[in-house]
Parts: structure tokens; sequence; C-alpha cells
């Protein structure tokens, strides 16, 4: 390894302060877009939940106590979607900058660029994608109580699941020598373990029946849009910031890529 | 593996033990957080239903399972 010329390594810190900014910015973008493109669906089916919920109440001729007072009223509640997506980004900013350190050397690519943003874009495959298809988020007056533990695991199951299917396709690749055969091992690699990890997870279907379809599919449309909004953003803001840890003026040429 | 390691060894630092636990303190800091807004419901936070309450939109549109 010749660490000896052009500028020095960035520190761990210099690359976790450029991933925390770099989430700070994707988790408000996606709080607007949230804001922006959610809240109405997720306030037409709290209208929804509290029409079943009052119905419910007058079924049973309860003299409801005073409409029990919500801790957080919808207002905060609003405020409190750009705490939520802005300290997620954070978050996943942090975790970001730290795979990228620990992982850059072994990406084989010469672009810093191209480093961050296929980090970024294993993460929406891994922890996004593949989680949404098999447990599509769901609005408000969707979803029993009684098994918000079991789904909450699940879905953890099934992040992992996404993850070790991208690192399942990285490897198999890895095996191949020519470019066709890498391209259509990395396929089964990830195939295998999104079928089988498919297969072992319990089903979710907890959405009642009267609840408006469309509605349905717009608030999951709105969810889907904001986590590739943080993804995206993230990975995009990153690369550019990554840009800023190295000195321009004395950047020497990329020496051509050396692997295999 | 030095063949995968012979790209790119500039653009980050080498990977020592040290850097290997200021990482592992950050990532577990990081999954915090993202404990609290995702899936905290007072245990950890000590905050009753408040903080679940306070993030619950982002909750939703976030994709985590919630109530």
């Amino acid at each position: 390894m010749s660490l000896s010329e052009g500028s020095p390594a960035p520190t761990y810190g210099a690359l976790l302060l450029r991933g925390l900014i770099a989430g700070l910015i994707a988790g408000l973008l996606a709080g607007l877009f949230a804001f922006t493109f959610g809240e109405p669906k997720v306030d037409a089916a709290i209208a929804i939940e509290e029409a079943a919920s009052a119905q419910a109440q007058a079924a049973t001729e309860q003299t409801s106590a005073a409409e029990e007072e919500p801790l957080v009223s919808r207002d905060g509640q609003k405020g409190g979607l750009f705490l939520a997506t802005g300290l997620y980004g954070i978050a996943l900013g942090g975790i970001l900058a730290t795979a990228y350190t620990l992982l850059r050397r072994r990406l084989r690519t010469p672009s810093d660029t191209r480093a961050a943003l296929s980090l970024a874009g294993a993460a929406l495959l891994g922890v996004v994608l593949i989680p949404y298809v098999k447990y599509p988020p769901n609005p408000p007056a969707v979803g029993d109580p009684d098994t918000i533990n079991q789904r909450t695991i699940s879905y953890l199951a099934i992040l992992v699941i996404g993850l070790v299917a991208v690192w399942a396709a990285v490897v198999a690749k890895r095996t191949q020598p020519t470019e066709w055969r890498q391209a259509a091992a990395a396929v089964v690699g990830f195939l295998v373990v999104v079928v089988v990890g498919y297969a072992l997870l319990p089903n979710v279907n907890e959405v009642p029946e009267t609840f408006p379809p469309d509605l349905l599919w717009s608030f999951r449309l709105a969810s889907l849009g904001t986590q590739v909004v943080m993804w995206t953003v993230l990975g995009v803001a990153f690369a550019a910031l990554l840009s800023s840890t190295r000195r321009p003026a004395s950047q020497p040429e990329r020496q051509p890529v050396t692997t295999a | 593996m030095p063949k995968a390691t012979t790209v790119g060894p500039l653009s980050t630092p080498a990977v020592s033990p040290r850097l290997l636990w200021t990482a592992l303190v950050v990532v577990a800091l990081m999954l915090l957080i993202t404990y609290l807004v995702a899936f905290d419901q007072g245990a950890v936070s000590r905050s009753g239903m408040y903080l679940h309450e306070l993030m619950h939109d982002g909750r939703h549109l976030l994709g985590v399972p919630c109530h």
C-alpha cells in the first residue's frame, strides 16, 4: 500500500462530521417531503380512526371521559415529524459515514463519490425497498396494537435480511470472473436471501376491510417517497461533502484501478 | 485481502483497533437515536408515550411499524 503520495487520508472524525451534516440535510428534506405529501394522508387516516372510535363509543353508550386529551396535539405531531426525520437522518448519516470509513478500501473503486453513492444505494435497497415489499408501512387506523411487538421484531428481521441480501450479492459477484457472470451471480445471491427471508417471516395483513384502498395506496407511496428522499439526499450530500476532505490544489492524478 | 486494499488508500484512515472501538461506540449511539425515534414506547426514554406521540407521524412515514 502506498500511503506516501497525495493528500493525507481524512480522519474518521472528519468523515463522521460530514455524515452527520449530510444526515441532517437529508432528514430535513425527507421531513419536508413527508410534511407535504404524507401529512394529508395521515390526517385522513386519523379522521377515519376517530370516526370509528366515536362510533364504537356510541354503540356501547359510554360517556367518554372528556375525549381523553391527547399527549401531543396534531400540530405538535406535525412539528415532531421534522424532529423525527431530522434525528433519524443524523443517525443514518453517522452510520453511513462509519460504514464508509470501515469499508472504503473494500469497495474496489477509485472514486470516493461512487463509493459513497453505492453504500447509500445498498442501504436504500437493503433497509428500505426489501422491507417495504414484505412489510409495507401502514397509516394510523391500520394495525392491531396487540401485535406491535411481533411486527417490530419481524421488521427488524427484514432489515437484517435486506442487508445480508445486498452483502450476498456483492460476495457472489466477486466469485465470478466475467462481467455477465458477475451480474448473474449477484442477482442470484441477492434473490436467494430475499426469497428465503420473505418465506420464513410471517405475513402481516391487518388492514381493515373498510379502510379506503386509495388512501392506503397514497399513504404508502408518500412513505416510500420519504425514505427514498432520505437515502438519496444522504448519499449525494455525503458524496458532495467528501470532496472537501481533499485538498483541491495538490490533488495528484488518480492511479488507475489495479484490482482485477 | 491485500488486493482489495490497493484501491483508494488515501481516502480513509487506516482501520486500527482504536478506530474500530470508536466506530463501535458511534454506531451504538446512532442506533440509540434510531431506537428513540422509531421504536421507543417509553421504556428507555422514561418519557411515557411522549416521545412516541411526538414523533408519531415520522414513524408512520418512515415505514416503521407503529401501533
